[in-house]
């Protein structure tokens, strides 16, 4: 089996440990991974905020990068739900029924990562160490597009030593919403002010995700408030093992320069 | 007390900044809004074939809305020989002239309405006022909307902004003004406030010759109106009266009387939470000696046929008004309804304003399209799997179309850019070598600001993923 990471141009532009996590990850299981080079980003930013033109350089780039690849992992709902979902539209709009069949084979072999850990290795003890209390987000496009159901929980449970906490209205969005985050910033801070309320409540330390997009916006209302929370993604505590302290990784914490 | 207007209100964002300020609605709102949703979420638990109901829901009114052409002059038909008398008024103007004609027609200053989204959305109460006529709602989140000169902020409950405590003080302030006044002590308690509405409406319902209805349901093969209710304010209107006028969207007709089995499960589990609603009455026509012995129906299109001929946004002519896209969104839920400018708020609004008006046009529409994070919750409780989000990203793309070719804003721009920098790893490798991608977009859309109010950004790592791959062959060496 050939299988490709999509990191997403979040994860490989702010968020490189994400993917580093994954890529140690999926090696531990046995899982050779590609990172082809030709990826830049799903389009998702452009089709959501309507501009569906813009979007066709990022499909087609999308397509032939990962062009043959039998499984693609990305580490975000969102990003493998606009691959599954949103990229037949963006073929639609470039008139291209060449891109549309490769979309559409390309969309059923996209994989979010707790689908792919569990649909398709099979696997929901993944050999994880991670002694730290946890809470977890469930991003509403792994929850709701894509029909993650527990598969991320049923994954967390398995880790050792980690104390999973229920996060009240879990199932609620964070607000970030993508470029709704800053179109409609007042709504969406008042959003994630709740989101992060709701984190503080369970004492954890740790919040986790598989969006780093939605980590990104409850962690900088987190930060800013000085809540003591840290946030990860859910790759990076898959990936973390007994002697390798993850928490030594600089960049959940990482602080505005 | 037809002073309040939707008219005029700003775009959605600003809209909103003024509702989350305001702390006693955020409360009043997550207070009903949750708990409504829980209420649903029990009822429509207790079924193992909700997700088929939903369905053949959907199935139905997409039939019937492929079709509508057949079903509308069927429905016609059959009204007309039951006794009624069809109009078919294009616009919000025309379906208020007639009524405001029946009503001069019988010398009437004054009129009781059913709770009806269909007569908020062609402003008739205005219209009426207009020539003299005073229309009273007799629903009681209606009167107290009425009353407050308020706007209503939610599909099924007008005036879940408010708490027992405002009603009350609406109440004493207000009610002398309309007819019989609230008793002198009034308190907060919910059965003492229901039952001064009571008595002050039992008036109008005894005296009025002329009243006005929407419909929840147009059952086509046998010419019958359904409307669904909780309080009995309803059957009063349509029994009472010597004279009844319904205005009804076109998109209510339901082919076949069985057919209407479906909806009158999935409508009260999904609105208000109940497994069945308390009052549901349907009638056909005039029967001699027993209720109005005049009965108008006004056919409505105001936009429906513009939103039927759009390829994706059509299934938001399915929405049967329940109202449950409003409880589950996080985004009503802080902002309320006045926020979106329409009688039809939250997530169906978001989509049915555009599509019954057309974007491209006006600002505070094209806005909203843009009120959702995109959640997905609506979808899931949509009694009649209305595609809520896939409509949304249709409508931005539709909002978006309609401003290219002129100058390109700062937005357009920017994604312009993003499109060039994501079209190849080369150009998107140099743009993480010269900025974070990221923030550095943020700044270029001017968007940093927003952003940075309330949260932090974060800072781009020294090395971008790609380039750790290229540096170290995938973390081998």
């Amino acid at each position: 089996m050939r299988v490709a990471l999509m990191v997403t141009c979040l994860g490989d532009t702010l968020f490189p440990e994400v993917g580093k996590a994954v890529v140690r990850l999926l090696s531990r299981l046995g899982v050779e991974v590609d990172f082809p080079e030709g990826q830049t980003c799903c389009g998702q930013p452009m089709v959501n905020s309507g501009y569906l033109d813009e979007a066709v350089p990022a499909v087609r780039a999308f397509a032939a990068a990962f062009e043959g690849y039998d499984a693609v992992v990305a580490p975000s709902g969102s990003c493998a739900g606009c691959a599954r979902h949103q990229h037949g539209l963006v073929a639609r709009r470039a008139d291209d029924p060449a891109l549309a069949e490769a979309v559409a084979t390309l969309g059923s072999r996209t994989y979010e990562l707790s689908e792919f850990l569990v649909d398709v290795l099979g696997v929901t003890d993944v050999g994880a160490s991670f002694p730290h209390s946890v809470t977890y987000h469930p991003t509403c496009h792994s929850l709701r597009m894509l029909g993650v159901g527990d598969r991320p929980l049923s994954l967390l449970r398995e880790v050792r030593g980690i104390d999973l906490r229920e996060l009240p209205g879990e199932a609620e969005c964070c607000g970030f919403g993508g470029t709704f985050a800053v179109k409609n910033a007042d709504t969406s801070v008042a959003m994630g002010a709740d989101k992060a309320r709701h984190v503080r409540e369970t004492g954890a330390e740790v919040l986790v995700a598989g969006d780093s997009s939605c980590l990104m916006h409850i962690g900088g209302l987190l930060r800013r408030q000085r809540g003591g929370v840290r946030t990860m993604h859910l790759a990076e505590v898959l990936a973390a093992t007994e002697g390798a302290s993850p928490g030594a990784s600089p960049e959940p914490d990482r602080l505005p320069a | 007390m037809t002073g309040a207007t939707f008219v005029g209100m700003p775009a959605f964002p600003e809209a909103a900044r003024a509702a989350l300020a305001d702390s006693q609605l955020r409360h009043n709102l997550a207070h009903a809004t949750g708990t409504i949703r829980g209420k649903r979420a029990r009822v429509v638990g207790e079924l193992d074939d909700w997700e088929e109901l939903r369905t053949r829901a959907a199935g139905v009114k997409d039939a019937a809305l492929a079709d509508l052409e057949t079903h509308l002059l069927t429905l016609e038909e059959r009204l007309t020989a039951a006794g009624a008398t069809v109009h078919w008024a294009r616009d919000a103007a025309e379906a208020s002239a007639v009524v405001a004609q029946v009503a001069r027609a019988h010398e009437v200053d004054e009129v009781v309405k059913v709770k009806s989204m269909a007569t908020v959305e062609i402003g008739l109460n205005e219209a009426l006022a207009a020539e003299g006529i005073a229309a009273w709602e007799t629903d009681l989140a209606e009167l107290i909307v009425q009353l407050g000169d308020d706007l209503p902020s939610h599909i099924l409950v007008p005036a879940i902004h408010r708490n027992r405590a405002e009603i009350r003080q609406i109440f004493v302030d207000k009610m002398a003004a309309a007819g019989r006044p609230a008793p002198d002590d009034l308190t907060e308690v919910p059965s003492e406030l229901a039952n001064a509405a009571r008595l002050h409406l039992r008036e109008k319902f005894l005296r009025a010759k002329v009243g006005v209805s929407g419909a929840n349901f147009a059952v086509a093969e046998t010419g019958t109106l359904v409307v669904v209710e909780s309080e009995g304010n309803g059957r009063m209107c349509l029994t009472l009266p010597e004279v009844l006028v319904s205005v009804v969207g076109i998109e209510k007709v339901v082919p076949t009387w069985a057919e209407l089995d479906t909806f009158l499960q999935v409508l009260p589990r999904s609105s208000t939470g109940e497994r069945m609603n308390p009052y549901t009455s349907t009638w056909s026509g005039v029967t001699p000696g027993d209720g109005p012995q005049e009965v108008h129906v006004v056919l409505v299109d105001n936009g429906r046929t513009r939103a039927l001929a759009d390829e994706v946004g059509r299934q938001a002519l399915r929405c049967i008004r329940c109202s449950a896209c409003l409880n589950v969104c996080p985004v009503y839920e802080r902002t309320g309804g006045h926020a979106y400018g329409s009688v039809y708020p939250g997530p169906i609004g978001a989509i049915l304003n555009p599509l019954l008006k057309g974007v491209g046009v006006d600002e505070q529409v094209d806005s909203l399209p843009y009120a959702s994070s995109l959640c997905g919750a609506c979808y899931e409780v949509c009694p009649v799997k209305i595609d809520i989000p896939s409509v949304l990203v249709d409508l931005r793309a539709q909002v978006v179309d309609a401003h290219r070719g002129g100058r390109p804003s700062v937005e357009a721009a920017a994604m312009k850019g993003a499109g060039q920098t994501f079209a190849s790893s080369r150009r998107l490798g140099l743009a993480q070598r010269l900025t974070g991608l990221g923030t550095g977009l943020a700044r270029r859309l001017g968007l940093a600001p927003a952003w940075s109010s309330a949260r932090d950004l974060p800072t781009a790592p020294p090395e971008s993923f790609r380039a750790w791959w290229r540096r170290t062959d995938g973390g081998r060496s």
